[in-house]
């Protein structure tokens, strides 16, 4: 089939091939981290993005440099697609001073200032507010970037989610709220948990825009992110309900029982936002099997090369630990004085 | 004297407060207020007026939720703001403990010093108005013992504009503890120049050669008061205010307990597990071969804070708590 430079819901070629290629990235690194954790050489909590691909990718691809990324202990796939080397966050998961945080920080703690990665927070809910700050603070300074604040649907259950969207619609702050809603908060389904099933009502309840997305769908995330990035723009938040499944446990330690394995298969089989995008680049003529994988082989070579990197990567020091705790009282004055 | 005698005011601790608030917002306009009604100066007038001189957009009405007002703070200070966030009562900060401790304390050492989180978060604390058990607590102990957060606490009208500045000048979240009682009974001598208490400088405020009180906030009067009674009976008391519970000036202190070789540690939160605990843990390692006799613990009876004013000065400890103590300890 001859390739053809069309666009697909207004994307061009470049574009979904780039979507293609960034899902897959986030998918082999975390099944290389998956493997790293398995072999003992990762330690604590991981939680695995699988599944989720569509939601990272499809929003934060469109966002500029100077835009805020905010996240939960989720994160690697955020930090991932804002550009943060793979190289930096898997020697983060090891633990090594190559990592983005020297190796204190760790899976759920993934910080880049360079690519405005405002971190992960093993706290469920403690970004929200974090994230109106900055958009409190754009605001202040006039800026035009806009917060991009992820979270799970589990957040939606603590109070913090309801002060933040209050404010950020009261004050009409440039922060966009994007909830992947993967139908679970640890081993809780939805429906043990929400008296209502959806986030439509609560949206309304603060009168914030709202926009429910079939999160496997890499389009429409797209579609949405950009309407939303736009509202922000203009200074007005948005709660996105991102619906989405992760096809591992809630982290490595959780086997997931309380999920039906027909229900994981079927979301796996029919759901798989990788897929589902390869179809449509297949039948649109868009893209050829060689292409598709090549696109994928190189993702795997960087999942790989990642894992070597973190491999071969020293461990912290002493001195490392001791470090960033707190500026010493000269030191923090002088700090002050220069920026 | 090089330099030209500087002058000096007579201020309240509140008012005195209030000027180094309004003189680093008029020095650096990255500075934002943030609490419940500061707008109309707070409940103790902390920020009277500050708004009528820097606008809307520096002094900020928040709704009454403490862990909003703390995290929306840590984010403004990340994107570069140096926002003073005002917790109407300290006992309020427990809503807000969660934004505290995990989030602006570890900023800079989960980011590896990627991102500094210059917060500084105010807040009246401590009994001696019989407000009650939960507009009366000391809550200094629960934050003395996170890394990564700094905690002050003023005695003195000078101090409190000193050190509020020290606080909004330095990179790291700082809580800055009021003693609530001293807002308008402190009143003091102010330098009118442009000037910083450097956080962890303790200072000595009366030098005594026969026991080393240390102590900080509403006891440093408290302490003083009993020096001079127990002066007439030829006890001489050296008096530490700490100013900074961490970081903590521990060699004033232990040079003090190393010449007097006695030393109390006193305070106005419970005596169980209170910072005073510490501090006597650190004076007995440090100073064990020359002490004449174990470190005195005082601090408040193990309850929570009652309403009833006698009942309240009861179980807080005071001049006379302390009178007794040292005379025990130095007899």
């Amino acid at each position: 089939m001859a390739i053809r430079d069309v666009t697909l819901a207004g994307l061009s070629r470049e574009t979904l091939l780039d979507f293609y290629f960034k899902m897959w990235l986030i998918r082999r690194f975390e099944e290389k981290a998956a493997e790293g954790y398995t072999l003992g050489k990762i330690g604590g909590f991981l939680h695995l993005y699988i599944g989720q691909e569509a939601v990272a990718t499809g929003l934060i691809s469109q966002l500029r440099n100077d835009d805020v990324v905010i996240s939960s202990y989720r994160e690697h796939g955020h930090a991932l697609v804002k550009g943060v080397d793979p190289n930096k966050v898997m020697a983060e998961l090891h633990g090594k001073a190559t990592g983005v945080s020297k190796g204190k920080g760790g899976s759920m703690h993934i910080y880049s200032a360079e690519h405005n990665l405002l971190g992960g927070y093993a706290i469920v809910a403690a970004q929200l507010p974090i994230a109106c700050g900055y958009g409190l603070a754009a605001n202040h300074q006039h800026l035009d970037y806009v917060t991009m604040c992820f979270f799970g649907d589990g957040a939606v259950d603590e109070g913090a989610f309801h002060e933040s969207l209050n404010l950020a619609e009261l004050w009409s702050l440039p922060v966009i709220f994007v909830c992947e809603n993967n139908l679970y908060s640890m081993g809780n389904s939805l429906e043990k948990a929400w008296s209502v099933n959806s986030l439509e009502p609560r949206a309304a309840a603060y009168g914030m825009a709202y926009e429910k997305v079939d999160g496997m769908e890499i389009i429409n995330v797209h579609e949405a992110g950009q309407r939303a990035i736009e509202r922000a723009r203009a200074g007005k938040p948005t709660l996105l309900e991102v619906i989405t499944y992760r096809f591992r446990g809630h982290s490595m330690a959780d086997p997931g029982a309380y999920r039906p394995k027909e229900e994981v298969e079927r979301w796996r089989s029919q759901r798989d936002p990788i897929l589902l995008l390869a179809a449509k680049l297949r039948e649109q003529g868009i893209a050829t099997e060689q292409e598709l994988q090549q696109l994928e082989d190189r993702a795997s070579g960087i999942a790989e090369a990642a894992s070597q990197f973190a491999d071969a990567s020293p461990f912290p020091t002493m001195d490392d630990l001791v470090a960033d705790v707190m500026i010493d009282p000269t030191g923090a004055i002088a700090w002050r004085h220069q920026h | 004297m090089d330099q030209p005698p500087a002058s000096f005011q007579d201020l309240s601790l509140v008012e005195a407060l209030r000027d180094g608030l309004r003189e680093e917002m008029a020095r650096d306009s990255r500075i934002i207020i943030l609490g419940e009604d500061v707008s109309m100066g707070g409940i103790f007038q902390a920020t009277r007026d500050l708004r009528a001189q820097f606008g809307s957009q520096r002094v900020w009405d928040m709704p009454l939720a403490e862990s909003a007002i703390v995290g929306i703070s840590i984010g403004a200070a990340l994107a570069g703001l140096i926002p003073v966030a005002e917790v109407q009562f300290a006992d309020y900060l427990f809503g807000a403990m969660r934004q505290i401790v995990n989030e602006a304390a570890k900023m800079r050492f989960r980011s590896r010093g990627d991102w500094l989180c210059p917060l500084v978060i105010r807040a009246p604390y401590g009994g001696g108005l019989g407000a009650g058990p939960d507009h009366s607590q000391s809550v200094e102990a629960f934050f003395a013992h996170v890394p990564g957060l700094k905690v002050v606490i003023p005695a003195t009208a000078a101090d409190a504009k000193g050190l509020i500045k020290a606080a909004i000048r330095d990179a790291d979240p700082v809580l800055f503890l009021e003693p609530k009682r001293l807002y308008q009974q402190s009143n003091g001598p102010v330098p009118t120049d442009d000037y910083v208490v450097p956080l962890g400088q303790a200072v000595i405020r009366r030098v005594g050669q026969d026991a080393t009180v240390i102590t900080y906030g509403a006891m440093v009067r408290e302490a003083l008061s009993a020096a001079e009674v127990l002066a007439t009976d030829d006890i001489d008391l050296e008096i530490i205010d700490l100013r900074s519970l961490q970081p903590l000036d521990q060699t004033t202190m232990l040079t003090s307990v190393h010449k007097t070789r006695r030393a109390i540690v006193l305070h106005e939160d419970a005596r169980f597990g209170g910072f005073g605990a510490e501090l006597a843990a650190t004076i007995s390692e440090q100073c064990f071969a020359v002490l004449d006799a174990p470190v005195v613990r005082i601090g408040a009876r193990h309850s929570p804070i009652p309403a009833h004013p006698g009942l309240e000065q009861t179980i807080l400890p005071n001049a006379t708590t302390l009178i007794q103590a040292a005379r025990y300890l130095v007899s």
